[in-house]
């Protein structure tokens, strides 16, 4: 497969490669150079080579998924290169491939689909109140225990409009904004991403003999957590 | 007089805010962990400031965090930002103010996605319209939410209860100022003093008697990372860009955090309860953390409505010492309490944070 020709289609690719002059600012702002092991420069060092098996060792490695997106490289870059646009970029053209399959980092996109992405067709939201206890987000800490316990009464009692029709904050969103969202993903690749995200998790787990149906089974609670 | 030279600096960024008639686009992560922020928000523009800014029921998410995560195609997103220009239009509205910086981000990136490329706009148009029949007029403009408090500080300051001064020493409070990535550093044009010297929240600091905290780390991200954060694997990610910030800015011993992004302010607020639990750390004063607020929590704050009404006993760092400081009144027996009064108990304490 041509992967630099298919790259070069992604309006994400092409506002985020200029010309590289592999300077280094880039690696130098990163937050997530500062802890994992990722160089956006060496990344872009190799895309700009048009390589396509390059490319390949990028779209099955970890190293795409390494990014955080705060996008400090494109306000850093002296020649107008967006580093965090060219992951974007090679992150789709990873899950359009299944290559992400091929590693762990990549594996983890179910987790993310099946949290995230679900939530906005049911909640309308990427979050939602319902969804977040404890044992997924210890963080939260105990004044999310005492919140999630009390959220009835406390919620009403702060004037939201907790899983009621109509305006306000956290309200329940109305069967005709869902139904816009459903055929909006429809219409522009997001439940082809979600379908193929799920298809290739699904032989991933029968290969490894994980438990897979649906929600948090076995296999998601795999790549969540470890 | 070096800091009076960055003022007059910052100043001359500046961007368009209408004036008044906006649209309100709603954060996810606002509502959910801070839920009264953002009808606060709306309170303090009709009612404080008497402007007329319109909460849409049939909203949903940008869609932003998904989008962010890998998990949607670009046109996805670019689609529902479409949508929610189409129900903007509907309202009678050409003025949109977003709640997120993540929202707000994505906002500008279109837009200007949509100059540099036409005919990826008016393909969006099409999807738009197969999908939902809808077509759209684009904002006049778009401005985040923590702009419009900035561009009327000086009118809450005219109706003030309460400044950002410590009433034991007479001395200016010291306050940090996070600001969301997404906010400037994509497009520092779109920020009010772009994204190397922002002063968004600095201007807001320094009008309510504040006194900036310049660390060395001022600008670093708050470690959301999107998905770095959304798997528990990956979160140590997060939490060790927060302590980053905490670590840089601890010798400069700041009285209050303010961010305007709902994720770095939920961050720098529960990371200080990790890092408790994890290290023992604490980083505000006698064993406490460091308070952290939203901007327009902390205008709440300023204009005399209840801590409690606001919702200020959701976060996990305890307000209380800087309540104190401000000489806000507070009943510590209503914190707790629910609808009517009502006896809801009291949720777990920390064991190494100080709370109460």
């Amino acid at each position: 497969m041509g992967y630099y020709k298919e790259l070069q289609k992604d309006i994400r690719f092409k506002e985020g490669l200029k010309a590289c002059i592999s300077c280094g600012v880039c690696s130098a702002i990163c937050p997530a150079a500062q802890f994992s092991d990722y160089d956006p420069r060496l990344v872009i060092n190799a895309v700009q080579t048009g390589d396509d098996a390059e490319i390949k060792k990028l779209l099955e490695s970890d190293t795409i998924w390494y990014c955080g997106e705060c996008l400090s490289c494109k306000t850093r870059c002296p020649r107008g290169n967006t580093p965090g646009y060219i992951i974007q970029a090679l992150r789709a053209l990873s899950i359009e491939t299944g290559l992400f399959i091929e590693s762990e980092q990549g594996r983890k996109q179910l987790a993310i689909k099946r949290t995230v992405g679900d939530h906005i067709l049911k909640y309308g939201y990427c979050v939602y109140i319902d969804e977040v206890d404890t044992d997924m987000f210890p963080e939260q800490g105990p004044i999310w225990d005492w919140l999630r316990k009390n959220r009835v009464d406390l919620l009403e009692k702060l004037g939201t409009n907790y899983n009621k029709l109509g305006k306000g904050t956290l309200r329940k969103t109305s069967e005709e904004s869902l139904s816009d969202l459903r055929k909006i993903f429809d219409e522009t690749g997001a439940t082809q991403r979600f379908y193929k995200i799920e298809e290739y998790s699904r032989k991933k787990a029968l290969e490894e003999g994980i438990a897979f149906s649906t929600e948090k089974d076995d296999y998601f609670m795999k790549v969540y957590e470890k | 007089m070096e800091s009076l030279k960055k003022n007059k600096a910052w100043d001359s960024y500046q961007k368009e805010i209408a004036d008044d008639h906006y649209y309100f686009a709603r954060s996810c992560i606002r509502q959910n962990f801070f839920p009264p922020a953002e009808d606060l928000y709306l309170k303090i523009l009709r009612e404080d400031l008497g402007k007329d800014i319109y909460d849409d029921a049939l909203q949903t998410s940008c869609t932003g965090i998904a989008y962010h995560s890998g998990i949607i195609p670009f046109e996805t997103i670019m689609t529902v930002v479409a949508r929610q220009f189409s129900l903007m239009n509907d309202a009678g509205y050409e003025n949109l103010v977003v709640s997120c910086v993540t929202s707000f981000g994505i906002y500008t990136e279109i837009l200007e996605t949509w100059k540099e490329f036409p005919e990826k706009e008016e393909e969006i148009r099409q999807n738009l319209i197969r999908a939902t029949g809808r077509t759209f007029v684009k904002p006049k403009n778009v401005v985040h939410a923590s702009d419009l408090i900035y561009k009327f500080k000086k009118e809450i300051s005219a109706k003030a209860k309460y400044g950002l001064v410590n009433k034991y020493t007479g001395k200016s409070l010291k306050v940090v100022d996070h600001i969301g990535c997404h906010y400037a550093k994509i497009f520092p044009k779109v920020g009010i003093g772009g994204a190397e010297f922002p002063y968004v929240l600095a201007g807001m600091i320094d009008e309510w008697g504040g006194a900036q905290v310049d660390y060395p780390e001022r600008r670093h991200c708050c470690g959301f990372g999107f998905r770095q954060y959304l798997l528990k694997s990956n979160r140590s990610y997060s939490v060790s860009n927060t302590k980053v910030k905490l670590d840089s800015m601890e010798p400069y011993h700041p009285d209050l955090i303010i961010a305007n992004c709902p994720g770095c302010t939920f961050f720098m607020d529960r990371w200080q309860y990790v890092i408790a639990e994890m290290e023992k750390k604490t980083y505000g004063e006698n064993g406490y953390g460091i308070p952290v607020l939203t901007y327009e929590e902390l205008a709440g704050l300023i204009l005399g409505y209840n801590p409690w009404d606001i919702g200020l006993q959701l976060h996990q760092v305890t307000v209380e010492p800087l309540l104190n400081k401000m000489g806000i009144k507070y009943d510590s027996k209503e914190k707790y309490k629910g609808l009517n009064g009502k006896d809801l108990g009291r949720p777990e304490m920390p064991r190494f944070l100080k709370s109460c």
